[in-house]
């Protein structure tokens, strides 16, 4: 086991490293900071005193290390626009896009399951035939469209609920959140909503074809054979065993979220890392692009070990392969 | 093997029969690309063409009379553009940079994954070690980072997109094409001396490609919802240029003072048409599944 996970964990450091040669040839070598930074009026010196100082005059090699060891001692620069430090700028943001993140998931969990095992045990019946279309026609409209939807419904035709910002912000342990007051619940509500719907079409696809293989199992038979209630074969004997693959899914789909934020956030203008992202990009802050791209590529990383680890863990056989 | 095979139309027929849905699907599909094909000449104005527009039939809803006297179907936007007409041109290049960069990228991915087949060895664990690579991330967010580094532009777009497709056709062409490279005809083709890229192209492709063709409407709905994202987040394609996504975007800046058309009218006929792709995808994909074939 522990050769598996050296392993592994040397795959995924290779894999690091060659993300941080691509971002770097992306953003440093294909555009010329000093062409992006210097004003109209510079002159040569001016140029050349600017490239000394933002490091580009010496040889790439020597540039991709000290790129490399700035990264490892958690320094990303600093932002252009905001003048501040880059880690800073995305450690701020982080929480309000991790609690749109996590209300999103749990209505994901809390309406798609219900829906998959209802549909997995009624084939024949008309609701599961709605179901299964909704799902299709959830996976078939383009997440910025939705909420443009959801914006055009709820804030400018019913007028129920806010369609950008944050709103009010209650402090937990220093850090502050939004869902823990009403005016900040009801920003977070349409984001997490637009969010969600992908999630609950995934879950509830999941789930069905979770039940449809376990409720043949013949434990499922054996548990209807000694007389326990429907209820509580479902909730026993069907939810506990469909739920691994559920939660393994989820988990892994934690980055697919973090990504589409980008989008809900712009919409929303949900002040998240999301949107710190695309205003970066076209306000060409390259400091906070490239924190954002190495963060998210340990991020992925991260999981994707996490994940083979428990596999290799659960299953034995893929420690030998 | 050629498409104008009765047997082989007859079999894509059957996949479809008795299927209503699916059938509505490939109708739209056909109504789409035959809207955007003829687009220049269906169109009621040319949306490109400054000396078309006027500005005092800005921002009109659906059904308003324009000055030419032309009634405006789906309204206006905010430079008098007459939103049928730019519906139908932005459905041109939506279809175009989609259909190009699936095309390009399943291409790519196809004869990477042959290639990994054949040779085996570092070759094989260079390319598969990249589609790890390229599969860890998920596409939206690698086709930001792609465009975040390189600039846009519709190009650059299609390169994103060709990038996000070519990783998974290659892992399903080299496990099919692995088993294929076993059986006895390759090792006939060997030992009448054929070449290895004759056996490629020639022997291997057209008995691996199957699974490849059956996902192939899934990466084209997948490129159309990825370009209009991309083109709606502004790092798509150029404003002279708009596709379906850019058009939604122009909206986004007038749908909360209620005017809504702008934005609705492209983004239903987006949805419409990965709809229709999507039931006739599900439809082939589970024809092509032997275990779901047999229960019908």
């Amino acid at each position: 086991m522990l050769s598996f996970i050296l392993r592994r964990l040397g795959q995924s450091s290779v894999l690091v490293l060659i993300m941080s040669v691509l971002v770097f040839a992306g953003m440093y070598v294909v555009s010329d900071p000093v062409a992006v930074l210097a004003g109209d009026d510079f002159t040569e010196e001016d140029r050349q005193a600017l490239a000394r100082e933002l490091g580009v005059d010496k040889p790439l090699i020597t540039q991709y290390l000290v790129f490399l060891s700035n990264i490892a001692k958690g320094d990303f620069g600093v932002s252009f626009v905001y003048n501040r430090p880059v880690l800073d700028l995305i450690l701020e943001r982080l929480p309000a896009t991790l609690e749109v993140a996590v209300l999103a998931i749990s209505m994901g969990l809390i309406l798609g399951i219900p829906m998959g095992i209802y549909s997995g045990l009624n084939r024949e019946k008309k609701a599961t035939k709605s179901i299964s279309f909704l799902t299709t026609v959830g996976y078939s409209i383009p997440n910025f469209w939705q909420a443009l939807l959801l914006i055009l419904l709820c804030s400018v035709w019913l007028k129920i609920l806010p369609a950008s910002g944050r709103g009010d912000t209650t402090d937990l342990f220093g850090i502050p959140v939004s869902f823990l007051n009403w005016d900040g619940f009801s920003h977070m509500l349409l984001p997490a909503v637009n969010l969600a719907i992908y999630k609950i079409c995934m879950q509830t696809r999941l789930s069905r074809s979770g039940t449809q293989e376990v409720m043949y199992q013949d434990y499922m038979t054996f548990a209807r054979a000694k007389g326990i209630s429907k209820m509580r074969r479902i909730r026993r004997h069907l939810l506990r065993n469909i739920l691994l693959p559920i939660v393994t899914i989820t988990g892994l789909e934690l980055g697919g979220l973090i990504a589409f934020s980008t989008v809900t956030e712009t919409v929303f203008s949900w002040p998240g890392i999301g949107k710190l992202l695309l205003d970066s990009i076209h306000h060409a802050d390259r400091p906070v692009v490239v924190a954002y791209l190495i963060g998210i590529t340990l991020m992925f990383v991260t999981i994707n070990f996490v994940v083979d680890v428990l596999y290799a863990l659960l299953d034995p056989r893929i420690r030998y392969k | 093997m050629s498409k104008q095979d009765p047997t082989r139309l007859e079999k894509i027929w059957k996949a479809f029969r008795g299927h209503p849905i699916a059938i509505a699907g490939l109708i739209g599909i056909t109504f789409f690309l035959l809207v955007a094909f003829f687009a220049p000449l269906l169109a009621p104005q040319n949306p490109y063409d400054q000396t078309q527009l006027d500005i005092l039939d800005g921002l009109l809803p659906p059904m308003s009379q324009l000055g030419t006297g032309q009634t405006s179907w789906l309204g206006t936007d905010a430079l008098g553009r007459d939103i049928l007409s730019a519906v139908m041109y932005g459905l041109r290049i939506s279809l175009f940079v989609s259909f190009v960069a699936v095309i390009v990228g399943s291409g790519l991915g196809v004869f990477l994954g042959l290639l990994a087949a054949m040779k085996r060895g570092w070759v094989e664990t260079v390319i598969m070690r990249s589609v790890d690579l390229k599969m860890s991330f998920p596409g939206i967010l690698l086709a930001l980072m792609l465009l975040a580094m390189f600039g846009t532009g519709v190009d650059k777009v299609i390169y994103a997109l060709i990038i996000g497709a070519w990783a998974s056709k290659a892992r399903l062409v080299r496990s099919v094409a692995l088993s294929e490279m076993k059986k006895e005809y390759i090792d006939a083709a060997r030992l009448a001396g054929i070449g290895n890229l004759r056996i490629m192209l020639r022997f291997l492709l057209p008995n691996s490609i199957s699974p490849v063709l059956v996902v192939l409407p899934m990466a084209i709905s997948g490129a159309i919802t990825a370009e209009a994202t991309l083109s709606f987040l502004g790092v798509g394609v150029p404003i002279t240029e708009p596709s379906l996504g850019l058009l939604i975007a122009n909206g986004n800046d007038y749908l909360l003072s209620g005017k809504w058309w702008i934005s609705i009218f492209p983004g239903l006929v987006l949805v419409a048409m990965v709809l229709c792709i999507n039931v006739v995808a599900d439809r082939i994909r589970d024809h092509a599944n032997p275990y779901l074939r047999g229960k019908e």
